[in-house]
């Protein structure tokens, strides 16, 4: 009996005898757009989706860290243990992640919050995206925590999602966020909050 | 066999079940209020992309490349997954996928598996199948969720409790979420909040998850999951086992490709920039997640689909939901009337060719009004996202109905009138005006039935009756 690989194999090429002709593509959608000050739009449009979101000097990153986890209250942290060294700022309790070393999702999920760098982001739709990188950590470390701050460098804001997809590797796990956790199930409106990290603040530093 | 697992066992047709619908004033109203809001916030989310159209066309080209390449393409994405370390598995049928995904639950060792929300698996009724086979499995999205607690059924593809309001949800829960708060408000982020609390252990513990795909890289072997709520990517990140179902349309051929359907993908939907979350995974990542990946694909009808030269582009779909939200037959009827887990205009013309091969005479009755519940207003062709013709689709698939049962189909005739007059209201206002001298046939101000042609009207509505001015009225304004 032919395998059902085959069977369904031999179902598309029966399905498709009439030879149908794969159009051209066409390609004549926007790569990039004319966005102006890119960092500002970013800035505003992650803020649309109630991110907190703050544009701070590169040198003063540390501070910057450091009160916006004063802020928060938050004084037990995650981090990747490829985190630059300067931002596991005094009077936090960091507990580092590695692929070698996980901790446990208990301790993520008792943890005050997490800390991370990106990947890229998107300024015409306010995105950040992780891509298990420098200073990003495995998936789970951003996820289970109710409490992300990530730090996006300025050079690393692109205007449209075909620029950020081409600065991307598709095959290393990817993940894109647009804001805090949210839904729209209830009567079709966007609600924050519900299994994946409530709180979302990006620190713009340049 | 018999059942067909498109639609639901024993739905009526199409107008018998609008008619009980369209009796529900409740339904209507928040069908109508959500819809609506829907609809002004993707317009806007549109009309803030210069080049919409040009994406459109792109999404339409990529797709109709996917289809007449379909081999091509599904073969390569199998070397992909397959060199990264995911095994994929090919499924003729629901019966067979369902059978694939209990073997691999159980050769896992879990009874208990967390879900995310995906239309395929909702086709193929994996639910019911695992709970025969003692797994139960636990729906993780909240609109999901709200249904599989209410022992209700979805009503739309994006929100399928879209038909449940605010107040309506506080109560389903306050009955029946273990744990939950008497005094549980209506507010959505306190509704939101007890979903979160209710779920959260079932992710930290499960060891087996099931999603769908919205998209899938022939190329690189990456699936693509678009959600909101972070449920996807806790069942796409936590458990060990990772098994993934997916319609065999929904490969696309290169990484590139993404750059045009996340874009066109949430605004058509949620009417948002972009989403909040999307996980793009390629087999197993050494450290990262499952160490188990299960990609099924599915055909379940989709090839004998790709057979017909008119109904394929059905295929295109990406499940935005867009079609539905502009429908005036979905917005008065609601989802659950087409008696399918994809309703609303892509259901019409979905529904019917997924199910084609039924043996159950109610099932085929049912596909045979789909085609038919529809005005052709053409609404959702304008808002599709890949420009799917659903007006043509209908078109010639109610001549195949015809074609085939020449006699006199009376679910068929009597849609196809109903619904003429159910788009728009000064058409209502015609019909009524037409029937006003029969207003002695009302009862307590309110119409029960008129007769035919019009019957085809107030049998799936109450209509108000013609007004009349009481005589006491006619006195006080004349005399007073
Ligand atoms: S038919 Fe088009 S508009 Fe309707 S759900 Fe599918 S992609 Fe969206």
């Amino acid at each position: 009996m032919a395998s059902s690989r085959e069977v369904v194999l031999g179902r598309i090429r029966a399905a498709l005898s009439d030879r149908p002709t794969a159009p051209e593509v066409p390609r004549d959608y926007d790569q990039t757009r004319a966005l102006g000050d890119v960092i500002g739009l970013f800035a505003e449009r992650a803020a649309d989706y109630r991110a907190l979101v703050r544009r701070v000097r590169w040198d003063d990153l540390p501070a910057e860290i450091e009160s916006s986890l004063r802020a928060r209250g938050a004084t037990r942290l995650v981090a990747p243990a490829d985190l630059p060294a300067v931002w596991r700022v005094p009077g936090v309790v960091w507990s580092l992640d590695a692929p070698a070393y996980p901790l446990p999702v208990r301790t993520l999920d008792r943890s005050d919050g997490v800390l991370t760098a990106c990947a890229v982001a998107i300024a015409e739709t306010g995105t950040i995206v992780l891509d298990a990188g420098e200073a990003q950590g495995r998936r789970v470390v951003t996820l289970v925590p109710d409490y992300h701050l990530c730090v996006v460098r300025e050079d690393q804001v692109v205007g449209t999602v075909p620029e950020a997809l081409a600065s991307l590797e598709p095959t290393r796990p990817l993940t894109f966020i647009s804001g805090p956790s949210a839904t729209s199930d209830i009567e079709l409106d966007r609600v924050e909050g519900v299994h994946g990290p409530r709180h979302l603040e990006v620190l713009i530093a340049g | 066999m018999g059942r067909n697992p498109v639609t639901w066992l024993g739905s009526p047709t199409f107008p018998t079940a609008a008619r009980t619908a369209l009796a529900d004033v409740q339904l209507r109203g928040n069908l109508a209020h959500a819809t609506g809001t829907i609809r002004t916030k993707r317009e806007a989310a549109v009309g803030e992309l210069p080049d919409w159209e040009r994406l459109r066309r792109a999404g339409e080209a990529i797709k109709d490349d996917v289809l007449s390449n379909l081999d091509v393409y599904l073969t390569r994405l199998e070397a992909a997954v397959t060199a990264r370390g995911g095994v994929v598995h090919w499924a003729r049928d629901a019966a067979e996928a369902n059978e694939i995904v209990l073997g691999l639950v159980r050769a896992a060792g879990a009874t208990e598996v967390v879900k995310v929300k995906s239309m395929a698996t909702a086709e193929i009724g994996l639910n019911e199948a695992l709970e025969a086979g003692g797994v139960s499995a636990i729906e993780t999205d909240l609109a999901e969720l709200i249904v599989q607690l209410g022992e209700d059924r979805p009503s739309h593809i994006l929100v399928p409790a879209i038909h449940r309001n605010r107040s309506e949800i506080r109560d389903i829960f306050r009955a029946t979420m273990p744990g939950a708060s008497p005094s549980l408000s209506d507010r959505p982020a306190e509704l939101a909040e007890a979903a979160r609390a209710h779920l959260r252990r079932k992710f930290l513990s499960a060891q087996v998850a099931i999603s769908g795909a919205n998209f899938a890289v022939a190329d690189t072997g990456s699936v693509v999951v678009v959600e909101s709520e972070g449920n996807g990517r806790m069942c796409l990140t936590l458990p060990r086992t990772l098994i993934t179902v997916m319609g065999l349309e929904k490969v696309v051929p290169s990484w590139r490709d993404l750059e045009v359907f996340l874009q066109l993908l949430p605004r058509s939907s949620t009417a948002e920039r972009m989403n909040p979350y999307t996980s793009v995974w390629s087999g197993v990542t050494p450290g990262d997640g499952p160490r188990e990946f299960h990609l099924v694909l599915l055909d379940n009808g989709r090839t004998a689909t790709l057979a017909d030269r008119v109904g394929r582009q059905a295929l295109r779909c990406i499940r935005c939901s867009a079609c539905l939200n502009v429908c005036p037959v979905y917005e008065r009827t609601g989802g659950q009337a087409y008696g399918s887990v994809y309703p609303g205009p892509i259901g019409a013309i979905l529904t019917p060719q997924l199910g084609a091969g039924t043996d159950d005479p109610g099932t085929a009755s049912l596909l045979r009004s789909l085609p038919f519940a529809s005005s052709l207003c053409g609404a959702c062709y304008e808002v599709c996202p890949v420009r799917i013709d659903i007006p043509e689709v209908l078109v010639h698939l109610r001549g195949r109905v015809v074609a085939e049962k020449p006699a006199y189909a009376p679910e068929a005739v009597a849609m196809a009138a109903a619904s003429w007059v159910m788009v728009s209201p000064r058409r209502f206002r015609f019909a009524q005006r037409l029937l006003g001298p029969l207003r002695l046939l009302a009862r307590r101000g309110r119409v029960r039935r008129l007769p035919w042609p019009a019957s085809l009207w107030t049998d799936s509505r109450d209509v108000p009756a013609p007004p009349r001015e009481t005589f006491s009225a006619w006195w006080r304004r004349n005399r007073g």
